[in-house]
């Protein structure tokens, strides 16, 4: 018996996110007393494999056929199902990614499995306890409990520690061939939002809103980000203006995040973004309204005028960089 | 071509919410309660088809009580052609995701839409466990979908992926998960909203399917400490509050 892990790599390497989801799957591996294992399906070279067994994982099997390069949910949910039923996976977890999100409640019904989305405190499968999760797009907290022999998990990206348990890995190669009922869907073309770091793992955020009074002032925004090594967000306002593109809206109705670092900068936070962004372990607000209700969830703040603020920020923190 | 849009009933995205005291639900009093905006992008997306000139009906669909039938009505104003409510309690994802699939299996949909998620319980998981039951096609975070091929029956979109964008192709029938892109929001006028009240709202006895996950209870996330604020002309001290943290 195992907990099996869906080692999803992002071109050929695995992620933050996947340590992560591998650092929950090893807990509860550890909680259930039982081996964790993991799959990766698509090219992933053995080195980077190997690092799986820096995170507890003793077994990896290999989906190597070529027609699953690219993610195709019907055919990755076949093939992770099957190693899960040959690794005898009493729970299978994911990173909460895109494609975690779309194959795993496939593979739910196929096992037969209690689904559990975004949680980020353990299983306890000793007494049906199935974890928590945020709801109410992070305005409440769920505790579950499960009614089932299997678990199928989503991990919250940010939600879980990282953390390193080495253990001897052994790599198995799995042999599944496709049929077509397996390939529905069709991948054609990625396209790569921009070569900056991806949102939804970013452990720093800069985000601005309409504030910044128009597109043309975005260059400092981007700068911070850049120093403090964060990706960059928006409010859905400046999304819908056009003034930033609408992959950078965060909030309830684009992408949810929680990062370690939060920076809105004119941003005055309305309900709905703070929904997506309330979950950020660090909030900081740099607004000239007081009143602005961001600093209701801010943990820094500074009411000012940010054309004057995040200039001396960017001052400050390269200085600090420059002595450290 | 059929169409079945899921609809998911859900509090104003406005409102504050806040729990019964024992934890057992959300207090709904006073709460306005909505379409899902995710579900409302694939209703729109639907309605787009039918202005397109493609010969499409739409149905509506939603899994609760007789509290959901204004939002069906809603539904039916924007432009769905007829609804149906099935009538059970929407407790948790897997059960809804089989009343739907049960209710659709042998009717022969071509597309069914759904949200992304749903705002109050943000699983994601109803649509692809819709997908697998009744074994059709699944495209999840769609931004973008048209139809062509022979008969219409290829689907072209793109869907959301971590750092950029897919874009895929996917035989009929299919499970699309919308969200923000796919379409844009319609307000209803008031030759919808008069129309809607013809409109047929059909209400179906639920399946009997099994529910795996449970609510033991909700609660709030932890209080926030009060926000420590700094001067203007102090943003160094800001700065240094963050370094010491080691937030960089």
């Amino acid at each position: 018996m195992s907990v099996l892990l869906f080692a999803e790599n992002n071109q050929g390497t695995f992620k933050k996110t996947i340590f992560e989801a591998a650092t929950y799957a090893y807990d509860l591996a550890q909680s259930m007393g039982v081996a964790l294992e993991a799959v990766s399906v698509g090219a992933v070279s053995e080195d980077e494999l190997n690092k799986l067994g820096n995170y507890g994982v003793s077994k990896v099997y290999t989906v190597g056929n070529d027609k699953l390069n690219d993610f195709i949910n019907s055919a990755y949910a076949a093939a992770i199902t099957k190693v899960a039923l040959a690794s005898e996976a009493k729970a299978v977890v994911f990173a909460q990614t895109y494609n975690g999100r779309a194959v795993a409640p496939r593979i739910a019904v196929k096992l037969k499995a209690a689904p559990l989305s975004g949680v980020f405190t353990l299983a306890d499968a000793a007494n049906s306890f199935g974890s928590s999760k945020m709801s109410y797009s992070g305005k409440g907290v769920e505790a579950l409990s499960v009614n089932a022999e299997k678990m199928v998990i989503t991990v919250k990206s940010n939600g879980y520690k990282t953390e390193e348990n080495p253990s001897s890995i052994s790599i198995e190669a799995f042999e599944f061939n496709p049929i077509e009922k397996d390939l529905k869907e069709i991948a054609k073309e990625i396209v790569k939002a921009s070569e900056g770091i991806s949102l939804t793992e970013a452990d720093n955020v800069v985000s601005a809103g309409r504030g910044m009074k128009g597109p043309e002032n975005w260059g400092m925004i981007e700068e911070l980000a850049e120093l403090l090594g964060a990706a960059t967000a928006c409010s859905k306002p400046t999304a819908d203006m056009g003034w930033r593109p609408h992959h950078e809206h965060v909030g309830q109705t684009g992408i949810q995040i929680a990062p370690t670092l939060y920076i809105a900068i004119g941003i005055s936070g309305a309900i709905q973004h703070l929904a997506g962004v309330s979950s950020s372990k660090n909030i900081v607000v740099i607004n000239k309204d007081p009143e602005a209700p961001f600093f209701k969830i801010a943990d820094f703040g500074i009411v000012g005028d940010l054309f004057e603020v995040v200039p001396k920020l960017i001052e400050a923190v390269k200085s600090i960089k420059a002595t450290a | 071509m059929k169409i079945l849009v899921c609809i998911s009933h859900v509090p104003d995205t406005t409102t504050k919410i806040q729990f019964e005291a024992d934890g057992s639900k959300l207090n709904r009093a006073g709460v306005t309660f909505v379409i899902n905006p995710y579900c409302e992008y694939g209703l729109s997306r639907a309605i787009g088809f039918k202005e397109e000139g493609k010969q499409v009906s739409i149905t509506a669909l939603c899994v609760g009580g007789p509290e959901v039938e204004p939002t069906l009505r809603k539904a039916l104003a924007i432009g769905a052609d007829d609804a149906v409510r099935i009538d059970a309690a929407a407790t948790d994802s897997a059960s809804v995701a089989q009343q739907i699939a049960k209710y659709a299996d042998g009717k022969e949909f071509k597309i069914i839409f759904t949200g992304k998620e749903s705002i109050d319980f943000n699983g994601s998981m109803v649509p692809g466990m819709i997908a697998e039951s009744l074994d059709y096609g699944f495209v999840s975070f769609a931004t973008h979908m048209e139809l062509g091929g022979e008969n219409g029956q290829l689907a072209s979109l793109k869907r959301e992926i971590d750092g950029g964008e897919e874009v895929l192709e996917v035989n009929l029938p299919v499970v699309v998960s919308c969200q923000k892109g796919i379409s844009e929001w319609r307000i209803p006028n008031m030759r919808g909203i008069m129309a809607a009240r013809k409109k047929p709202l059909s209400v179906t006895s639920p399946s009997d399917v099994p529910q795996p996950v449970s609510t033991v209870k909700f609660s709030y996330p932890p209080a926030k400490e009060p926000c420590q604020y700094f001067e203007t002309e102090d943003t160094a001290s800001l700065a240094e509050a963050l370094a010491a943290k080691g937030l960089f």
